[in-house]
């Protein structure tokens, strides 16, 4: 379970998160949406320690993610992050990419390691990539691939942050579907988009950020057919 | 006006001198690359370490080495520290110097390397649970290699000519130091110098043909 309590953070004089409270639950599909500059991607490394938080608390599993001596090494190994820009490391092959963390930070043998790697890249339709360098792959397939990465650790949550934002709109399909094909493993997952058809499909509860503030989380059904608040359905209306 | 004629006879009879020189010089040169690209790497890790007082020092290195004639510096090594009673041989003086400007020229080459690797790489890294040290060791160090190696190659181009030098603290075991040597015995200066000079081009040329070679095999991605 993860427990975002009152979070606020900021850059500088600007404050970009004011107060969020949400939790999420095991096994749960969480989206949120929002215009840029609205604070949703930057909650999402918030949650897992990559930027520290001004004030409020966020637990994971019972752990205080900015808590005083809080292992956040260990902690990342069981809460996956992919980014809008895939960042594959350039100087291994697919293959190596996915095997690297679980075999420096997990300490698996070189065997056990490539098992792991080869599974989750064949269902993200890779298997035969696993020599290519990340050059060689085009956007949507480097974007699988650093998704293969995050889940090889076998983590326990998933975060997506606005993961075919970067994509050519031919590749975003594919993305999309290695995200459905998780979420119905029941795969625990926060997803930032910009993609609302899949918004709808997939989530639980689509929460709605306007500008460091969370103004509304609702079923999609609801938040999509009757939005509650007129910044959700200014925001909709444009996007639509 | 010009009455100097040429005999090359005896220049050419120690070629196989020369040729021994050149093999000392190539070994001082690349002896003095791996102690520097070893030094760089550390003074890069001080300048990044957030510690003041490394990064400082870190910076005065790279400052000196790089706005300071390699002579002075190999000097240095071999007077300079002569005054505080350390007595370096020749050899080892105009290794020290080589290398330490090597370092300064090296870290300042991984600095602007560094710019190059996207912020990014590293956040993803971490977002793995790799720990600060796995994610330079594994993630930014082969990058920033690979992104400095020509100008490090420049850096070994440097290196090879800068053992010349070593004849102003006495080296005689290298090229320089046997050329200056036979000229000595025998005047034929001209002679002499333009068979060293041919011999560094043909060393300079052949590393950097190396250095081409080792780069197509290394950086296949």
């Amino acid at each position: 379970m993860i427990e975002i309590q009152n979070v606020r953070k900021s850059f500088g004089s600007l404050e970009v998160l004011k107060g969020i409270d949400l939790t999420v639950h095991k096994g749960e599909v969480v989206t949120i949406i929002g215009g840029s500059g609205s604070g949703k991607s930057t909650l999402l490394t918030c949650i897992n320690g990559l930027e520290p938080i001004a004030s409020g608390r966020i637990v994971v599993d019972g752990i205080d993610v900015h808590g005083k001596g809080t292992n956040l090494d260990a902690l990342r190994s069981k809460i996956g992050i992919v980014f809008q820009q895939w960042n594959a490391f350039p100087h291994y092959t697919g293959l190596e990419n996915v095997m690297l963390a679980p075999r420096k930070v997990l300490g698996l043998t070189r065997q056990a390691a490539e098992e792991i790697a080869l599974k989750h890249l064949t269902a993200v339709g890779l298997a035969d990539k696993l020599t290519v360098y990340p050059t060689r792959l085009s956007g949507g397939q480097q974007q699988r691939m650093a998704i293969a990465r995050a889940l090889a650790m076998s983590p326990e949550y998933m975060l997506f942050d606005e993961v075919t934002s970067a994509l050519d709109p031919m590749l975003v399909g594919e993305v999309l579907d290695t995200l459905r094909m998780l979420a119905s493993q029941g795969m625990t997952m926060i997803c930032v988009t910009h993609e609302m058809k899949f918004a709808r499909e997939v989530s639980d509860r689509v929460a709605f950020f306007h500008r460091g503030v969370m103004a509304e989380i609702a079923p999609p059904d609801a938040l999509f057919g009757a939005p509650r608040e007129p910044e959700t359905r200014a925001f909709l209306a444009a996007t639509h | 006006m010009f009455n100097y004629s040429f005999r090359w006879n005896q220049a050419l009879a120690a070629l196989p001198q020369m040729l021994d020189g050149a093999r000392v010089t190539l070994g001082i040169a690349l002896q003095s690359m791996a102690i520097g690209l070893v030094l760089a790497v550390v003074l890069t890790l001080c300048r990044r370490s957030g510690n003041w007082f490394a990064a400082a020092i870190a910076t005065g290195w790279v400052e000196i080495a790089r706005n300071t004639p390699g002579l002075f510096q190999i000097y240095m090594a071999h007077f300079g520290l002569g005054a505080f009673g350390i007595h370096l041989s020749p050899f080892t003086a105009l290794l020290s110097g080589i290398a330490f400007n090597n370092a300064g020229y090296l870290a300042e080459n991984f600095r602007g390397a560094l710019t190059a690797i996207p912020e990014t790489q590293t956040r993803a890294a971490r977002s793995l649970g790799l720990s600060g040290g796995q994610t330079f060791q594994l993630i930014v160090l082969p990058q920033m290699l690979r992104i400095a190696f020509l100008p490090t190659t420049n850096q070994m181009v440097w290196a090879i000519l800068m053992t010349s030098l070593g004849v102003t603290v006495g080296m005689n075991a290298d090229l320089a130091g046997v050329t200056q040597e036979l000229n000595a015995r025998s005047f034929r200066t001209f002679e002499f110098f333009a068979i060293a000079a041919v011999i560094y081009y043909l060393i300079t040329k052949a590393v950097t043909l190396a250095a081409r070679l080792v780069a197509w095999r290394l950086f296949i991605y």
